[in-house]
């Protein structure tokens, strides 16, 4: 019994710790709509932070708490300093770009953290005073979790205090409920969104200090805690604190008792709940329907047009110069334009969901690494050739796609894209955890191309025909009645509707073509590296593909493949260097700033006209 | 704005110029070693072992470098990621002209720089990781791994710990390939000296991301008499103050893999569990000549104190240079041929790369950990030579699967 | 002639407030109904009720003949029913021609074509409507850019891509100024005589509803109070009482 109530208890205090993280994201989304990736490093801040105060703090046993607050304050300034110097360039720009930023500063954050707070794990202080254990009927618990439990609660009751007792909180909830409201009533909407970013922040460096005394401080926690904190936005419903609440409670109470039943689970519980959630309840559990949409403007999708003679003329020379690459370029060169055929073709299949299909996915790399895994275990277990395999592993993908893709189109904006995330982490976890198949995370070793395709040479001439063939099929399909039809689909829900058009069995094609094309890419990877593990597809595979199309830009064709190409030759220039990732992560925020249209769309900018078809003015 | 504008096209010019650029490669009088590690994440291990190999190739090269020619290394990032170490690997061998690769620290990594090695026929030494599988199961010609493996880890520990009378044993592991083969080797063992244990909880958080307190609390719900614990970094660190402060461990005994090296026992400081069993790395106790020299040159070097990754480091370059003495050929199968059998004194004892399976039989040091000033130590520890924990020839062959 | 449209004793409730209440209408071929009343009289949710935008409590809507209670819009544009929007609803990131070239491709069920081009299909009938509705000079716009009462032209357009019988146009001309709003609706007349199509739309402008409505309806709170000819509802003083009273306070507005 005893143990029961303290397994409950436990539960309840890790669900503290998880609503602490996630109540400020919520809030930050529900007004702003940002969705903040950096979130977990404003958190592992407020770790570091804190740490080392009550370490100088000379206030005795005050000192662990004014540390807390005062380390919580801090990172609620940084917020500030980031909402006002960084995101308000941003919120003209597509929402997509915002993305784009955030990510950047993670690898800012991360670098600068290494440098100012050093490398060593740092375990964290206990709580003064609250430093033991009590007897539950025979069973220790912490007294740090039971003042965990506590803390979770007031906090949970100031925001509501805060939001419905408050002026403030007011126009929080109805910029949260309705936007266009909002701006109509006159209120003074750039001061609203930097005090909720400073609140969000605040929150999250409060959680990272408020959690030392039950772990402590390191590089890892950005990334660790990023995860489990949208998880809980989502499932709790985007914007939504008691929901916040609720779906922290629901997770780490089904995790504490889940690694009673199947110790092995601890994997993908999360993420398991949260496709459950998400299939009954679209919009989480208090979400507000629309809450979490992405909204495209005429700014993002201008007309598509096709090719005009000149630019057929500049594509023509470019393919001539891939073609003839080996005959002046270094084998290590062969190899890189080998991987940036290959990740072009798997981010123009994501852009192909994205931009035409106007569903974004956090999840593309479970149709790469779908493509990868169904070709090596291909060979690995049938001794398929390598030509059936890459046959084979593409159509595999577009089954799973098809799968996967009839629960999340019933979803739209950010919980269609965290359907996909949960998704892709369930296959990954099935993955990483199945050895005697999968191989788990020692990854299946030795697939090679076939005899006649090892020669580097042929290998290279080969991913160019199937690279360059998806990409431009893919390019195809945006002109086409399907393509078109996708782009109405985005554009107007409520008008496809009313002209006759399956709006869900369109988006549900897409699934299928975007994992069919990525999957050929993932599966031409495999035999271009000889080895796969779960890494591709993992999380932060995911997000590559996700800057890469970004990067590029979202409006126009060749955003893609010039985003693929930009990233890794980015990623292999500075990766030389300590500290890159500083530098990338600069480079990535430079570039929002810089031109939110992403490269693409900046050359169609300023070299656009010199390409065009001069038929009417360009929007 | 024009500016910014202009700044960007400049900026993408830059960014397509190496495009163009012809392969080249200089014939300069070195020696170059292609040597890969996570440098950008898990910097605690990373940056000593770091400092490791930094130490032993300026030892060579003031010695006046190998065969006339001095050794220069090229050292990447892999960012953690197979995929990445490939094509780091690629570009090094391609494009740096390197003799051969060195290094990695996860298992995963590891095992895609294995098999990079076999295809492209590239002379590999592993450094830090730990899988069996990279010298047994997936071993090849052309790779060889320096540090103790987890099963001879697990095996070392295994034998002291059936002197325990424990009988009811729970493990804790990551969930992941280490953590489960550590699990596997030392139940295996443990179970071979001592039939009379049983195994009655096993708990498999994720990695760095334990859920400290309920899975303590279902290892402790099991009533063990002993723990067998795996884990690492962070979770160790939780999983030490949860258990603590939940009193798993009163009247409990833990034998603990890798816990005593100093990257994992001296961020615990003064909460370092005591009489724990663990493999580890004692160097402020160690007092032969060889490792004096190596403790008072790393100390004058970097202004710190070793930790085990900087032997791993300071062992792999050393391994290199030995290796090119004794081959006299930078030609691989040359090099590889030297490889096997190598034998030499590193500073905590002597070391040979076997020739069955490319194993090298550096050791690990085994104690029970203590507290001494605040800090977590290793007492009661002794040095167990890698070459009695490694299976028979007849087990290897069949491991290798030749 | 022919009912197209039959609506028997419909209702809906929103949280106990019954916004349609037991309505009854019809509606012939080649006429043109209006539907009237003020703010919160029920049109929008009578209209949405017809589109299959909303479900009905009880009651029965019969379009040529079947019964559509529950289907969704998109089966019931297949019946051959167009639609224009009160806030326009075209495709932004596609020229008016392309608007117009969707609809045909859905009505020839080619959507799920991946091998043409878009380009070359439908041209001529696009084209043909665009110009019947005099947006052809303008095909090459992109919509996102068009000024709002060319948007109300497109959807016209594009409402009539499927031959429809039945149109069905809510508020067509709000937004718009007067000269436009007149020529909108003399197109729409002359379409209605020319292909015998029955128009039910709903209109706030009582000037545009008199002028050009074969027939109008007249809802309050939710309930049918009037229908007949323009002449017959401008005579009737329960819609007087309704419609005077707010123009007697707009005009004090205006005074004041």
């Amino acid at each position: 019994m005893g143990f029961l109530i303290v397994q409950f208890l436990t539960g309840l205090s890790d669900a503290s710790g998880l609503f602490l993280v996630a109540c400020g994201l919520s809030l930050i989304f529900g007004v702003s709509r940002i969705v903040n990736f950096a979130h977990g490093s404003f958190y592992m801040v407020g770790a570091y932070l804190a740490y080392y105060l009550i370490g100088y703090l000379p206030l005795g046993g005050l000192s662990f708490w004014a540390s807390i607050l005062i380390s919580g304050l801090i990172v609620g300034l940084i917020g500030i300093l980031v909402e006002v110097l960084l995101l308000k360039r941003l919120y003209r720009s597509p929402e997509l770009f915002l993305l784009m930023g955030t990510f950047g500063l993670i690898l800012v954050i991360q670098d600068l953290s290494r440098w100012l707070f050093g490398s060593e794990d740092l375990l964290g202080p206990r709580c003064p005073g609250l430093d033991g254990s009590i007897d539950i009927l025979g069973t220790l618990l912490p007294q740090y979790d039971l003042a965990l439990i506590i803390i979770a609660l007031l906090i949970l009751l100031a925001i509501w205090l805060l939001l419905n007792r408050t002026r403030w909180g007011i126009l929080v909830r109805a910029a949260t409920e309705d936007r266009e409201m909002l701006a109509a009533l006159g209120v003074n909407q750039s001061l609203l969104f930097t005090s909720v970013f400073f609140l969000g922040s605040f929150l999250a460096g409060l959680g990272g200090a408020l959690q030392l005394p039950k772990g402590g401080a390191d590089l890892l926690m950005d990334l660790n805690v990023i995860a489990g904190a949208f998880v809980v936005v989502v499932v709790g419903g985007m914007g939504s604190i008691l929901g916040a609440y609720l779906a922290a409670l629901l997770i780490g109470e089904l995790s504490a008792f889940g690694v009673l039943v199947l110790p092995q689970s601890t994997l993908v519980m999360m993420f398991l709940i949260m496709a459950v959630v998400l299939i009954i309840r679209p919009y989480g559990l208090f979400g507000k329907g629309k809450s979490g949409e992405y909204e495209y403007d005429e700014k993002t999708s201008a007309p598509i047009q096709p090719a005009s003679e000149r630019l057929k003329l500049a594509g023509l020379g470019l393919l001539l110069l891939v073609l003839l690459m080996p005959l002046f370029a270094g084998d290590f060169q062969l190899v890189l334009m080998i991987e940036i055929a290959i990740l072009a073709l798997s981010s123009m299949s994501l852009y192909f969901m994205m931009g035409p299909g106007g569903m974004i996915s956090f999840g593309h790399a479970v149709f790469f690494g779908g493509g990868a895994y169904a070709a090596a275990l291909l060979v690995h277990h049938l001794n398929t050739p390598m030509e059936l395999a890459l046959f084979f592993a593409p159509l595999l993908v577009g089954l799973l796609a098809l799968i996967i893709g009839w629960f999340c189109v019933r979803l739209s904006g950010v919980y269609l894209a965290m359907l996909t995330l949960a998704f892709a982490q369930i296959c990954w976890s099935i993955v990483f955890q199945w050895s005697a198949f999968t191989g788990g995370d020692d990854g299946l070793l030795s697939i090679w191309p076939s005899d006649w395709a090892s020669n580097r040479i042929v290998f290279y001439y080969l991913t160019m025909t199937l690279c360059i063939g998806g990409i431009l099929i893919l390019r195809h399909l945006v002109f086409t009645p399907f393509g078109y039809t996708l782009r109405a689909c985005r554009d107007s829900a409520l008008r496809v509707d009313s002209i006759g058009i399956n709006l869900k069995r369109h988006q549900w094609f897409t699934f299928a073509l975007t994992g069919f094309f990525a999957g050929l890419a993932g599966s031409i990877y495999v035999f271009s590296k000889g080895s796969v593990f779960p890494d591709e597809m993992a999380i932060p595979r995911s997000f590559d593909f996700l800057l890469m199309v970004l990067l590029g830009g979202i409006e126009a064709l060749s955003g893609p493949v010039i985003g693929s190409a930009a990233f890794i030759w980015l990623h292999d220039l500075i990766s030389r260097i300590h500290f890159w990732q500083l530098i990338l992560g600069s480079i990535f925020i430079f570039l929002v700033v810089a031109f939110p249209r992403g490269i693409a769309g900046f050359l169609d900018n300023r070299f656009g006209r010199i390409f065009s078809n001069h038929i009417g003015p360009r929007a | 704005m024009r500016f910014v504008r202009r700044l960007v096209v400049f900026f993408t010019l830059i960014l397509f110029l190496p495009f163009f650029y012809p392969a080249f490669s200089d014939a300069a009088d070195t020696i170059k070693i292609g040597e890969i590690n996570t440098y950008s994440k898990l910097t605690n291990f990373t940056f000593p072992y770091r400092n490791g190999w930094q130490l032993a190739l300026e030892e060579i090269n003031t010695a006046g470098g190998v065969n006339g020619k001095k050794l220069e290394v090229i050292s990447r990032d892999d960012d953690g990621k197979p995929g990445q170490a490939v094509k780091i690997a690629e570009e090094l061998v391609r494009k740096d002209k390197v003799i051969l690769l060195m290094g990695s620290f996860f298992s995963h990594v590891g095992l895609a720089l294995t098999d990079f090695a076999k295809r492209n026929k590239v002379l590999y030494i592993a450094a830090e990781p730990l899988s069996d599988a990279l010298v047994w199961a997936k071993g090849n010609r052309y790779t060889f791994r320096l540090r103790p493996s987890t099963y001879m880890q697990a095996a070392m520990l295994a034998e002291k710990a059936a002197e325990n009378p424990a009988r009811r044993w729970a493990t804790i592991a990551p969930n992941y390939a280490y953590g489960k083969d550590a699990v596997k080797s030392f139940k295996k063992i443990l179970k071979a000296k001592r039939p009379d244990v049983e195994f009655v909880a096993e708990q498999w958080p994720a990695l760095f991301k334990i859920n400290a307190g309920s899975e303590i609390q279902s290892l402790a719900n099991s009533k063990p008499e002993a723990i067998y614990n795996v884990t690492f970094g962070g979770d160790l660190a939780k999983f030490v103050r949860e258990g603590n402060l939940r009193g798993i461990f009163k009247d409990v005994f833990v034998v603990s893999l890798l816990t005593g090296e100093p990257e994992y026992l001296d961020p615990l400081k003064k909460e370092a569990p005591e009489g724990w069993l663990v493999t580890g790395y004692p160097w402020y106790d160690i007092k032969t000549p060889a490792h004096d020299k190596f403790l008072a040159a790393y100390q004058n070097k970097f202004d710190a104190t070793p930790r085990n990754g900087s032997v791993v480091g300071y062992n792999v370059m050393m391994t290199v240079a030995h290796m090119l003495k004794k081959s006299g050929s930078t030609d691989t199968e040359k090099m590889v041929d030297a490889m096997e059998g190598l034998a030499f004194e590193s500073p905590i004892g002597p070391v040979t790369y076997r020739k069955i399976d490319h194993q090298s039989t550096m050791g690990a040091y085994v104690g029970y950990t203590a507290q001494k000033e605040g800090k977590g130590i290793m007492v009661e520890w002794q040095y167990m030579d890698g070459k009695d924990y490694l299976p028979g020839d007849e087990e290897v062959r069949k491991l290798r699967g030749k | 002639m022919t009912t197209i449209l039959s609506i028997h004793r419909l209702s809906k409730s929103f949280e106990g407030i019954r916004a349609v209440n037991n309505i009854s209408f019809d509606l012939n071929e080649g006429e043109l109904l209006a539907m009237i009343g003020p703010n919160g009289a029920g049109k929008s949710t009578c209209f949405n009720l017809i589109n299959g935008q909303l479900v009905p409590d009880s009651g029965s809507i019969v379009i040529f003949g079947k019964k559509i209670n529950g289907l969704k819009p998109r089966h019931i544009w297949r019946l051959g029913v167009g639609r224009t929007f009160q806030i326009t609803s075209t495709f932004i990131s596609m020229t008016v021609l392309e608007n117009v070239q969707m609809a045909l491709l859905s009505h020839h069920g080619r959507t799920l074509n991946v091998v043409r081009k878009v380009q070359n299909l439908f041209m001529d009938e696009s084209i043909e409507l665009l110009e019947r509705v005099g947006m052809a000079d303008q095909q090459d716009r992109a919509c996102g850019t068009l000024a709002y009462g060319d948007l109300k032209r497109v959807e016209l357009a594009v409402a009539l891509a499927n031959n429809p019988k039945l149109l069905l146009m809510d508020e067509p001309t709000a937004g718009m100024g007067p000269k436009e709003r007149s020529r909108l609706m003399e197109l729409t007349a002359e379409i209605v005589q020319t292909h015998r199509i029955g128009v039910l739309f709903t209109e706030h402008d009582m000037e545009v509803v008199f002028k050009h409505a074969d027939r109008i309806i007249v809802l309050n709170q939710g309930k049918l109070v009037a229908q007949g000819c323009p002449e017959d509802v401008r005579r009737d003083t329960g819609v007087q009482e309704i419609y005077l009273g707010r123009e007697e306070a707009a005009r004090l507005e205006k005074i004041i």
